[in-house]
């Protein structure tokens, strides 16, 4: 599973990467889930349904990431534009 | 001749010189300046070329999460249609207009609010004036690449519609999209539709008479 983060100027950034099954990179991996979002990012875990559809879902806990997933992607929590 | 000759080049070298000087100062200090701030770890200045990579690299991001019509829409047009799923409708700016159940869309545009409309009118809903700002600021700016500006709206709005809209500024259309460029950008759309369905079905029938012509020659 890898965390891609979106950077201003750069693009997305590889923040973490690892294998859910393996115990000490599914921690790391928690850990830097629970980083992010401290840090104001929200986490999306791009999808495929049944019938071939890509989409995407939010995530806001560790847990709800599909084990079988292969990446998510962080990028800054949504604000108000221009009033 | 030749010593007159002599003296005005060494008079116009002078001059240049003298024109020059203060020109070549000012920017052998800020090459000084652009090396101590690389020093320090600083941000650099604002490169074109830094953020033309960014841009390649979100598109490429972009176009392996969208379904290929869409990737294949915002190559084309510059912009993204999603589909709304809330029943009632976007969030209406009278709370008490509900759509009940009418079919309603977003466009997407890169650094610009969210437009919502009803596709079978083309009347224009609302705008959603949202942003992504990051205020790590890795380089100076808060601003994501275009495309990674589009792709978290589209994730946002596929994973929590209700969520991204909420957080958005809500504004009767016209405010910051001009309403003509968005009647432009829906006629564009469905000619790009059009077009690509007419490939879609001309491709079909070839393919079709590809088999039939397989099925029916003497060798089959």
């Amino acid at each position: 599973m890898k965390f891609l983060r979106m950077r201003p100027g750069h693009g997305e950034q590889l923040i973490a990467e690892g294998d859910v099954e393996v115990s000490e990179d599914e921690e790391r991996l928690v850990e830097m889930f629970r980083r992010q979002l401290d840090q104001g990012m929200w986490a999306a875990v791009p999808t495929i349904t049944e019938t071939g559809r890509r989409q995407a879902e939010m995530v806001r806990a560790f847990e709800d990431i599909p084990r079988d997933t292969d990446r998510v992607i962080f990028f800054p929590r949504a604000a108000g534009g221009a009033r | 001749m030749t010593v007159a000759l002599c003296a005005t080049a060494i008079v116009v070298l002078a001059l240049l010189w003298e024109i020059s000087m203060p020109w070549m100062d000012r920017r052998l200090d800020a090459r000084r300046a652009r090396k101590e701030a690389r020093r320090r770890g600083e941000p650099g200045a604002y490169d074109p070329g830094r953020e033309r990579r960014a841009e390649q690299r979100a598109r490429e991001l972009l176009r392996s999460c969208v379904n290929e019509e869409e990737w294949a829409m915002y190559r084309d047009l510059g912009f993204l249609r999603v589909w709304g799923g809330q029943a009632s409708g976007p969030a209406a700016t009278h709370p008490q207009r509900d759509l009940g159940g009418v079919p309603y869309a977003y466009l997407v545009y890169p650094h610009k609010p969210i437009v919502a409309y009803l596709p079978q009118t083309g009347q224009l809903l609302n705008e959603y004036c949202v942003e992504f700002p990051d205020e790590t600021r890795p380089y100076g700016s808060a601003r994501l690449p275009d495309s990674d500006d589009v792709l978290a709206k589209w994730m946002a709005l596929q994973g929590d519609e209700r969520r991204l809209i909420s957080e958005a500024n809500l504004h009767l259309p016209g405010r910051q999209v001009d309403p003509r460029q968005v009647q432009r950008d829906l006629w564009r759309l469905g000619q790009w539709e059009r077009a690509r369905l007419t490939r879609a079905q001309r491709h079909d029938g070839a393919a079709q008479s590809a088999r039939r012509g397989v099925a029916g020659s003497p060798d089959a």
